[in-house]
């Protein structure tokens, strides 16, 4: 039975993880000005590097893991993929009487996945595993649900909007699909997870030292990563004012309605508890690399300001700080752990 | 030495739209283009894309008649829901046959 003053210590070991502090450093650089910035080559290659690592330990794991376990939560994970952008347009929609283009343009980017705050979660479950053994460990093949998590968001949220006549004109449809699919989010991250799945145990534990997510590389170039996010999100912290406070609420209410989704789903289908907590990071993430070239392209007249706005300074620094313990301690309530 | 008049044309543009425009010029009849990765704010803020301010600065030495065909293509189809500007200046050239009757690429 796992107990302990549930969130307080998962907010410590979350906001005292060297990730973390990383991204606050980031975000303190922008506010006093700072000259810190990590070239947009370094970002690029570190961000390959992660999807990559995530890619293949995935695979690794996903070929060990039997068909049958995978289906049930397989199939949630698709449920999710399409529910989170409809509810996202909805609440925008009706309670926010936004236009058709901004609902749907910020909903592609809350139906699609932030595969860091994918990759935070995993290293906050991991080290909250470690701190407590009797925690049974989490499914090694949820890079496979991330994927499959990030296809349906966009394609149905863009959908509603060109269906609902916010589409530009004279692009097609093919082309934007094209543009998702062939992403460098979904290239490295599903090309790792083939690569992983065929390579096998013994080529695994060569590269391992470099790729293993829960190895110091991998962590390390995470804080860089994380630094510069920080900077990003810093970056746009002034541009609140913009979004006004009906949004500022969506950015932080919206994620933990799809977090507490995520976790029901998470554990209808036979998720560890801390699987359900990372599935729950996923859900409620907006995209901040694959959707808004994507939004750009296909819904030209919502508003980038607020879908930037949302997904980097509002969303993603709630998730990593405080969101991902308060999905932990959510989700060991529900399984009556807590 | 011998110069010829013709138009060259640039369009500063929202990076994710550099291979449609490509695809225009190259269809209008523009023979070669150059693109360099700029940075700036105009009267629409800040520009999308993947990390934000970033841009792209687009320019190609055609013939009038195509330049004018460019502007307005161009303004047909982005002025509208784009941060895009495009201007036209004249050049002098040494070999104006480089650009006239050639197709990018080819």
């Amino acid at each position: 039975m796992y107990s302990m003053s549930a969130y307080s210590s998962a907010l410590t070991t979350n906001l005292l993880s060297p990730v973390t502090l990383c991204f606050c450093l980031g975000v303190f650089a922008r506010l006093v000005r700072s000259e810190l910035s990590v070239p947009k080559e370094v970002y690029m290659a570190i961000s390959l590097y992660l999807l990559l690592a995530l890619g293949l330990k995935g695979g690794m794991e996903l070929s060990e893991s039997p068909l049958s376990s995978i289906i049930a939560p397989a199939s949630i994970t698709i449920l999710l993929g399409c529910l989170t952008p409809i509810s996202a347009y909805i609440i925008l929609r009706r309670l926010g009487r936004f236009s058709v283009a901004d609902s749907a343009g910020i909903a592609a980017h809350y139906g699609s996945v932030s595969a860091v705050t994918f990759i935070a979660a995993q290293t906050f479950i991991a080290e909250v595993i470690a701190q407590n053994p009797a925690l049974p460990p989490v499914e090694g093949y949820l890079p496979t649900l991330l994927a499959l998590l990030e296809i349906p968001g966009i394609q149905i949220a863009l959908a509603i909007g060109v269906l609902n006549g916010a589409g530009s004109k004279g692009r097609s449809t093919g082309s934007l699909i094209h543009e998702i699919v062939t992403g460098r989010t979904m290239m490295l991250l599903v090309g790792g997870l083939i690569i992983g799945s065929l390579i096998g145990h013994k080529n695994w534990e060569v590269i391992a030292p470099f790729y293993d997510p829960k190895g110091g590389v991998f962590r390390g170039m995470l804080c860089i990563f994380l630094l510069e996010m920080g900077i990003v999100a810093g970056s746009r912290l002034g541009d609140f004012r913009k979004v006004g406070i009906f949004l500022a609420l969506f950015g932080v209410g919206v994620p933990v309605l799809h977090g507490c989704i995520a976790i029901m789903l998470g554990h209808l289908s036979g998720l560890t508890v801390c699987g359900s907590v990372v599935l729950a990071a996923m859900a409620s993430s907006a995209s901040y690399i694959a959707a808004p070239p994507a939004v750009r392209l296909a819904l030209p007249d919502a508003n980038p300001s607020y879908y930037l706005t949302l997904a980097l300074a509002i969303t993603f620094p709630f998730n990593i700080v405080v969101g991902i313990p308060l999905y932990f301690e959510i989700a060991t309530r529900y399984y009556g752990l807590g | 030495m011998a110069l010829a008049k013709v138009k060259l044309v640039t369009i500063i543009a929202e990076s994710i739209l550099h291979d449609e425009l490509v695809a225009h010029l190259s269809e209008l009849g523009a023979s070669g283009y150059t693109t360099v990765e700029s940075h700036g704010q105009g009267s629409e803020g800040r520009h999308a894309g993947e990390l934000p301010g970033e841009n792209i600065r687009i320019e190609t030495l055609v013939d009038e008649s195509v330049a004018e065909k460019i502007a307005a293509r161009v303004a047909e189809k982005y002025f509208a829901s784009y941060s895009v500007i495009c201007f036209i200046v004249d050049a002098w050239v040494v070999r104006p046959g480089k650009y006239r009757d050639k197709q990018i690429g080819k």
